[in-house]
């Protein structure tokens, strides 16, 4: 293995799992005007995974999972959830179901307690206030007005809304954005548990570290429609590249200004397995980094350009993403 | 935790919930508690002290009655005129005269006591009765009390707050908790789960039912308290006049909240419905005030008929046979704007 990922985090996924797939939807088409949201997308959950759809801002995500979730109506395309159809008895079906949306703002005068009682009211096998309170770790906050929480706590609240309906599948749109980094692996930890007892999980996301620690399987959304799908370690592999070497680089006098002849010199270095560069950053896309890392600085040597600021880390999918689209996810 | 009082029937989730965040919102506790309060207590207070004006006495039409005229006018304490023995009721009762005089040796007054300036009427009537009669004769004026109920202004202005009070308490109860709940995305998030959505629109309307009870009894414990204000009515017509208001209001108010996004949005609507009848639908004067061309479109507005019937409940004791009209025009503006409400609402 060329990459390290933590085991625990990604029980083996079942692809053949009993009976009809938690979610899937063929051909999904919504647009807005001259806008088009969402471009002929298909996509299918199994039960018991974890499928995230990643990519930025307006790649049309949340269009997508508002549709799934039977909030809106696309103009062409089919979506089967937990083997119905929207419209035929969207009571019974909303029941297994838990959704998360994107700034939902609950009442801030109601308590935690009773905004979970308050959701739960309208569930008719839902999980005792008590448990959904500790599923998301606020039993301190029970009494608590919600105007009065933290944004991770608001966040966990929400979950546990969606939670408190004891769904087999969840749908969770971007559920940690804006959270500081222990609020997430909180929420993380929530969902790893909620995915560990056989839920169904389909989320978005625009942090790949979050699509990478959560998914089994990720689909990478870009203009509506999927650019790329599989598990996040498929993804990362076909990068080709273990790992990524970032720096900026000073041209020196023999080199000349020519940046593409520098690429090209680059990519032939022995373990680089190409190179790129997006503004004054390079980056190169490397298979070992103990030959890569000094025939780098051999090249920078000999040609006289100047190395600053060298990063490596192990390619992840916003490097694969980067790679399909020449952008970076939180830039778009 | 407090969880363990929520009821799990929706319906009564829901209702609980709205009532606790409307009662958990100060500004919500001043308007709907202790500004209709407040207004009738200034108000009250403020028209009961009248000033340097002069006093409005009736004499009788009856054989003695102009020098009795000439002698009231004369100190220019008083404004005396002739009246027929018919109207002196309704002009007593009005506040049109303060003061009957009827001609005789001795006079009689008729008066209704409990009114302050029918008491200061009588003084300045003996006195200027003094100098005309026999020696003593006005001191010995025969009086004749005269009950008038909802004679004075505060006994007029209380079922016309209590109109003010259900109007706006009915629109912004419905109104309010819809489009806040719209721009906060959470009448997205409810219709998300298996909430029925005529759960929480019945939710609202039980909530505001339950405020409803509480206003009535605050400002009419009040006023009954401070101002001794009564119901001539019956107390079970006046619960329903309330509540077919409260209701007309409340699909009032779900109809200027069903479409609109934001609570600067739905204020405006507010305003533009509700300040034009706080003008002219007789809380604080009469609509008679208005041009006779004007009366039948405020005739017809549901605050003007909702304080007729309060009015006509509260001070001519009317049953609900009485003021069939006034309640045709409010349960007619209800349905309509149910039903039109229901049909554009906006649930995401």
């Amino acid at each position: 293995m060329r990459f390290k990922l933590d085991e625990n985090l990604h029980p083996t996924m079942h692809p053949t799992a009993a009976g009809s797939p938690a979610l899937s939807c063929t051909g999904l088409v919504k647009r807005y005007g001259d806008l088009t949201a969402v471009d002929g997308l298909d996509l299918t959950v199994h039960r018991g995974e974890c499928f995230g759809l990643l990519g930025p801002n307006g790649a049309g995500k949340t269009t997508t999972i508002e549709i799934l979730e039977g909030l809106l109506a696309p103009d062409a395309g089919a979506v089967e959830v937990l083997g119905s159809r929207w419209g035929a008895d969207d009571d019974a079906l909303r029941q297994r179901l838990g959704i998360h949306l994107q700034e939902t703002q609950f009442d801030e005068r109601l308590t935690v307690a009773e905004t979970l009682g308050l959701f739960g009211s309208f569930y008719r096998e839902g999980r005792p206030v008590a448990d959904v309170l500790e599923t998301v770790g606020l039993e301190s906050k029970a009494g608590t007005w919600v105007v009065h929480l933290s944004g991770g706590q608001r966040q966990r609240l929400a979950v546990g809304c969606a939670l408190v309906g004891d769904p087999e599948l969840l749908f969770l749109d971007e559920p940690t954005t804006g959270l500081d980094p222990q609020s997430r692996r909180q929420l993380w930890s929530v969902l790893q548990r909620f995915r560990a007892s056989d839920g169904s999980i389909l989320l978005t996301t625009h942090y790949m570290d979050e699509a990478q620690t959560l998914c089994d399987r990720v689909a990478i959304v870009d203009g509506g429609r999927i650019i790329a799908e599989g598990t996040p370690r498929e993804l990362i592999a076909s990068l080709g590249a273990a790992h990524v070497v970032e720096f900026d680089l000073t041209p020196g006098h023999d080199a000349g200004p020519d940046a593409d002849g520098l690429a090209v010199r680059m990519a032939g270095l022995p373990g680089v397995r190409g190179a790129g560069r997006d503004g004054d950053r390079w980056q190169l896309g490397a298979d070992d980094l103990q030959e890569a890392l000094p025939a780098l600085l051999r090249f920078a040597e000999e040609g006289g350009v100047t190395l600053d600021s060298v990063t490596s880390h192990p390619a992840t999918l916003e490097d694969v993403f980067v790679s399909l689209t020449g952008r970076h996810l939180r830039d778009v | 935790m407090s969880d363990g009082s929520f009821m799990r029937h929706p319906l009564a989730a829901l209702t609980l919930a709205r009532f606790k965040l409307t009662i958990r919102e100060p500004e919500m506790v001043f308007w709907v508690f202790v500004f209709p309060i407040l207004m009738a207590l200034a108000l009250g207070i403020a028209f009961q002290t009248r000033g340097e004006e002069p006093m409005p006495v009736a004499v009788r039409d009856a054989p003695g009655a102009a020098p009795v005229l000439a002698a009231l006018t004369r100190g220019g304490d008083l404004e005396a005129f002739p009246a027929p023995e018919g109207d002196e009721l309704a002009l007593l009762r009005d506040g049109r005269a303060h003061l009957v005089v009827v001609p005789g040796s001795p006079p009689t007054y008729r008066y209704d006591p409990v009114r302050p300036e029918s008491r200061l009427t009588r003084l300045l009537v003996d006195r200027a009765l003094a100098g005309e009669a026999p020696h003593g004769a006005a001191r010995t004026a025969r009086t004749e009390e005269v009950a008038t109920p909802g004679s004075r202004y505060i006994d007029w202005l209380v079922p016309g707050l209590l109109g003010m009070n259900i109007m706006g308490s009915g629109m912004w109860g419905l109104g309010f908790g819809i489009v806040v709940a719209r721009s906060r995305k959470l009448l997205k998030r409810m219709i998300a789960t298996p909430m029925r959505r005529s759960h929480f629109l019945a939710s609202l309307v039980m909530s505001r039912l339950a405020f409803l009870a509480l206003e009535m009894t605050a400002l009419l414990g009040f006023a009954a308290w401070v101002f001794g204000v009564g119901n001539e009515g019956s107390f079970a017509t006046l619960v329903a006049v309330a509540l077919i208001g409260a209701l007309a209001f409340g699909g009032l108010g779900l109809l200027t909240a069903c479409r609109a996004r934001t609570i600067e949005g739905v204020s405006g609507i507010m305003n533009v419905v509700m300040v034009p009848m706080w003008v002219c639908s007789g809380v604080f004067f009469a609509v008679t005030n208005f041009p006779e061309a004007a009366q039948p479109f405020i005739r017809v507005l549901p605050l003007t008929a909702m304080i007729d019937a309060l009015r006509g409940v509260m001070l001519n004791g009317d049953g609900l046979a009485g003021i069939g009209a006034e309640l045709g025009i409010l349960a007619g503006w209800g349905a309509v704007s149910f039903v039109v409400a229901l049909r554009v609402f906006r649930w995401q």
